[in-house]
């Protein structure tokens, strides 16, 4: 049979999943956390706790600061030291939460034991509540707070849950080691999910490079099956190891066939994507009362002696986590938060971990070495890696000359910033680098359109009235 | 630390990788050319790829005051397929003429490697052509190895153009000169060096394919239309036009088809649009072949279809994610 993937573009990186073997640890508790009051995306929480107040591990911190947000929970317990702003990764000043870490108290009715809870509740509102309860948000990069995403718009139906076990990204194995170690939890999670949206199918998309955790899941979803009919309909599905398979509309186009217009939603072609690691935070918060108050974190690279893959308390520092492996290697030029193709440079080794880290990920000069740019020799590479079909040598072109008109014409506005075309130019050409900032101006000229559009709109319809 | 946006990795092909294959894909159509032709084509090869590095070396450092761009194969990579389309009785000084025009005028007056329209080897060839009709259309026919015992005369195509406007029908014509496919495919029947053996330039494109450094579209559709068009024509007159066969074999078609129609910087970025190209080229061959004053006709083709790119990029645009 042909490998299954998404039909447009795509590149091949080495994986170099060199922690694929590495459990998943527990890393002890720092002294202190920070945690920030904005890891999803939308309007940031409101903080509801007062400096010197003690806290335990699970209280809610955090309130949501609109309908687009999500509670924040102390991820350890303490004393509030500080409610103010701290450098995060980028060196940006964040409203984070100081807590001084005292013993390893939890609120009641949290269940930390391994003990696993197959039934699931039969009521969508219900469990949409614990969810949102829980703070759980996605955890595949976007950190979109996953009750609204589990609460489709009216008139639009969910067909199927898609459960994003690609890990695309080379060196990132959090989500792999999650699947082996945590399959149940997953599939549980997964079958919890599918209940809330009402939806009789659901997939566990896969990479073909993780042969294990295919064969693992398909094992735990046969049990599960067997059990009860909560888990009918659920599948796993192995697809081709390429790169970006866990794009969202890359993946919905891998499994289901369609293709998400420019502009729209998953939903808008009946498919919900939540990530393997979003589903056991949807377990735990569901089944456990657990809140999403840790997460699993890949630390990796070839000039780092210690791979691990940890289970993190939201808010840690990244030195902290960095010191209990041995501390940065002296030959590592740049330490990455995510994976080598979309992760972020780290300018702040000092910031803390949010709920969507999923990876730290160090590279020497060498392997992060750019090439001198050379002019485009106007080979089509970048075009043929582009997996959303746009031609890169182009927007680059057109975003030099400032010709905004013809950006939005060739769909600049379309680039999931994925990097294949950067990382396949043969000429160094600093593509994503220009498409990028052209990606942004011409957003922002479409909002303010649609902004005008809509006034303009209101404005006939108040004189009409 | 370092602190610069994503992609953090990058592969590890780049410009020179990629003409530096080129270069490799050459070399079988360079072995055999020197195993027929000897010292002679050797010289030529030297020349050719001396002159190209140097002018454009010259050119860039001391006209333009730029860093060379030498150091990306690519002035090599026309030095080859420049002394590959030639006859390997030019002399010297006329390869080095060649190598100017082609890296001078076509290659570096067009703002050097990418920018330029037409194929700078192409060009050179054709100014040459134009310019030194004598030394370009004495072909020499090599009847052992090296070159050592070569007699001079005209290409197949040239004979049959000849005979033909003399009033002999093609079958004739074949059958006098002793042309045979399996000659043209293994060994030599007269011709430019690079023409010498179809079988090295087809091992060389299809390296090219495995390693992904040109798709085969424009190539296929250049030989298919040639063998398309050709068969309609000489299954309607067998004794006045020349088979499909024979017109793929010869005139520097699969030399052409295979590397200088598929140069990156003069060819359409979309397969669809290059296969429209390619289907031009093999259209104009024949037509300038059958019809036209030259024997030959690729290069006049290629260089023709060079001038509808910018149009073909306009109008073919890559397939977009969730756009109708
Ligand atoms: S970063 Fe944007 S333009 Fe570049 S390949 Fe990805 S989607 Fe295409
Ligand atoms: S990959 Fe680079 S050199 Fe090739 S066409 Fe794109 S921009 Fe030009």
């Amino acid at each position: 049979m042909a490998r299954r993937t998404f039909s447009i573009g795509g590149v091949h990186p080495n994986d170099a999943k060199i922690s694929r073997d590495c459990k998943i640890e527990t890393l002890p508790t720092p002294p202190v956390v920070y945690i920030a009051v904005a890891q999803h995306i939308g309007a940031p929480a409101k903080p509801v706790v007062a400096v010197g107040d003690k806290v335990k591990a699970g209280q809610v911190i955090a309130e949501p600061g609109g309908f687009m947000s999500a509670y924040i929970h102390s991820s350890v317990s303490g004393t509030v030291k500080s409610i103010g702003p701290r450098k995060d990764l980028s060196g940006n000043n964040q409203t984070v939460v100081e807590i001084a870490v005292e013993g390893d108290e939890w609120m009641e009715g949290i269940d930390r034991t391994d003990t696993l809870i197959t039934e699931i509740p039969q009521d969508p509102k219900e469990i949409i509540e614990k969810i949102k309860l829980g703070g759980v948000v996605g955890l595949g990069g976007a950190t979109f707070p996953t009750h609204v995403k589990l609460s489709p718009p009216p008139g639009k139906k969910c067909e199927m849950l898609i459960i994003n076990g690609c890990e695309c990204e080379p060196y990132l194995t959090s989500d792999f080691r999650t699947l082996l170690e945590k399959g149940e939890q997953v599939v549980i999670g997964t079958a919890i999910i599918k209940k809330a949206l009402g939806v009789d199918k659901a997939t566990i998309a896969i990479e073909d490079n993780k042969p294990e955790a295919i064969e693992h899941i398909t094992k735990v979803v046969e049990g599960l099956k067997a059990k009860s009919a909560d888990y009918a309909g659920i599948e796993v599905l192995s697809l081709m190891k390429k790169y970006p398979e866990g794009g969202e509309k890359q993946l919905i186009d891998a499994v289901m066939h369609r293709q998400v217009k420019s502009g729209g939603l998953p939903i808008d072609v009946g498919a919900v994507v939540d990530n393997v690691c979003t589903a056991l935070a949807v377990y735990e918060a569901v089944q456990k009362n657990k809140p999403l108050v840790d997460n699993s974190v890949t630390v990796t690279g070839e000039c780092f002696p210690h791979q691990a893959n940890l289970l993190v308390r939201v808010g840690t520092p990244l030195n902290y986590i960095i010191d209990y492996l041995g501390g940065v290697p002296e030959n590592a030029a740049k330490v990455i938060s995510g994976g080598p193709m979309m992760g972020k440079a780290i300018a702040n080794l000092e910031a803390a971990t949010l709920k969507g880290t999923g990876g730290l990920l160090f590279l020497t000069r060498e392997q992060t070495k750019r090439m001198p740019d050379s002019s485009c020799i106007r080979c089509g590479k970048c075009a043929d890696a582009c997996p959303m079909g746009l031609e890169p040598f182009l927007l680059n072109r057109l975003a030099k000359a400032g010709n905004t008109e013809a950006l939005e014409e060739n769909a600049v506005q379309d680039c999931i910033m994925c990097g294949c075309c950067l990382y396949s130019c043969p000429a160094g050409i600093p593509l994503l680098d220009v498409i990028s900032q052209a990606r942004g101006q011409i957003m922002g000229i479409m909002k303010a359109r649609a902004a005008a559009a809509k006034a303009a709109a209101e404005a006939a319809k108040a004189k009409t009235e | 630390m370092l602190v610069s946006p994503n992609p953090h990795l990058h592969s590890k092909t780049t410009t020179a990788v990629l003409m530096r294959d080129v270069v490799i894909a050459l070399l079988p159509a360079v072995i055999v050319s020197v195993v027929f032709y000897g010292w002679k084509e050797l010289l030529v090869l030297a020349v050719s790829v001396l002159s190209c590095v140097l002018v454009e070396y010259l050119i860039t450092r001391y006209c333009l005051k730029k860093a060379s761009t030498i150091g990306d194969w690519s002035a090599i990579v026309t030095g080859i397929l420049l002394a590959l389309n030639l006859p390997t009785t030019t002399p010297w000084w006329v390869v080095f003429i060649g190598a100017l025009v082609a890296i001078g005028v076509a290659k570096m007056t067009f703002g050097g490697l990418g920018q330029n329209v037409f194929n700078p080897a192409l060009v050179g060839r054709v100014f040459l052509l134009i310019s030194f009709p004598t030394y370009m259309t004495h072909w020499e026919i090599p009847q052992g190895l090296f070159g050592v015992d070569a007699i001079s005369g005209a290409t197949p195509l040239g004979v049959i153009k000849e005979g033909l406007m003399q009033g002999a029908s093609v079958p004739e014509l074949m059958a006098q000169h002793g042309y045979s496919y399996s000659q043209m495919l293994f060994a030599n029947i007269g011709g430019s060096a690079g023409e010498a053996c179809a079988i090295a330039i087809l091992v060389g494109f299809i390296y090219l394919v495995a390693r992904k450094v040109i798709k085969p579209w424009i190539t296929l559709s250049i030989l298919g239309t040639v063998a398309a068009v050709s068969c309609i024509f000489w299954l309607a007159n067998p004794a006045q036009f020349t088979d499909p066969l024979f017109n793929l074999l010869t005139g520097g078609l699969l030399l052409g088809s295979c590397f200088m129609a598929t140069d990156y910087v003069t060819s359409p970025m979309t397969t669809k649009g290059g296969i429209i190209f390619g289907i031009g080229i093999g259209f104009i061959t024949l037509m300038i072949r059958y019809f036209g004053s030259y024997p030959e006709g690729m290069s006049f083709a290629i260089l023709i279809m060079n001038s509808t790119v910018p149009l073909l990029n306009n109008w073919f645009h890559q397939k977009k994610y969730g756009r109708a």
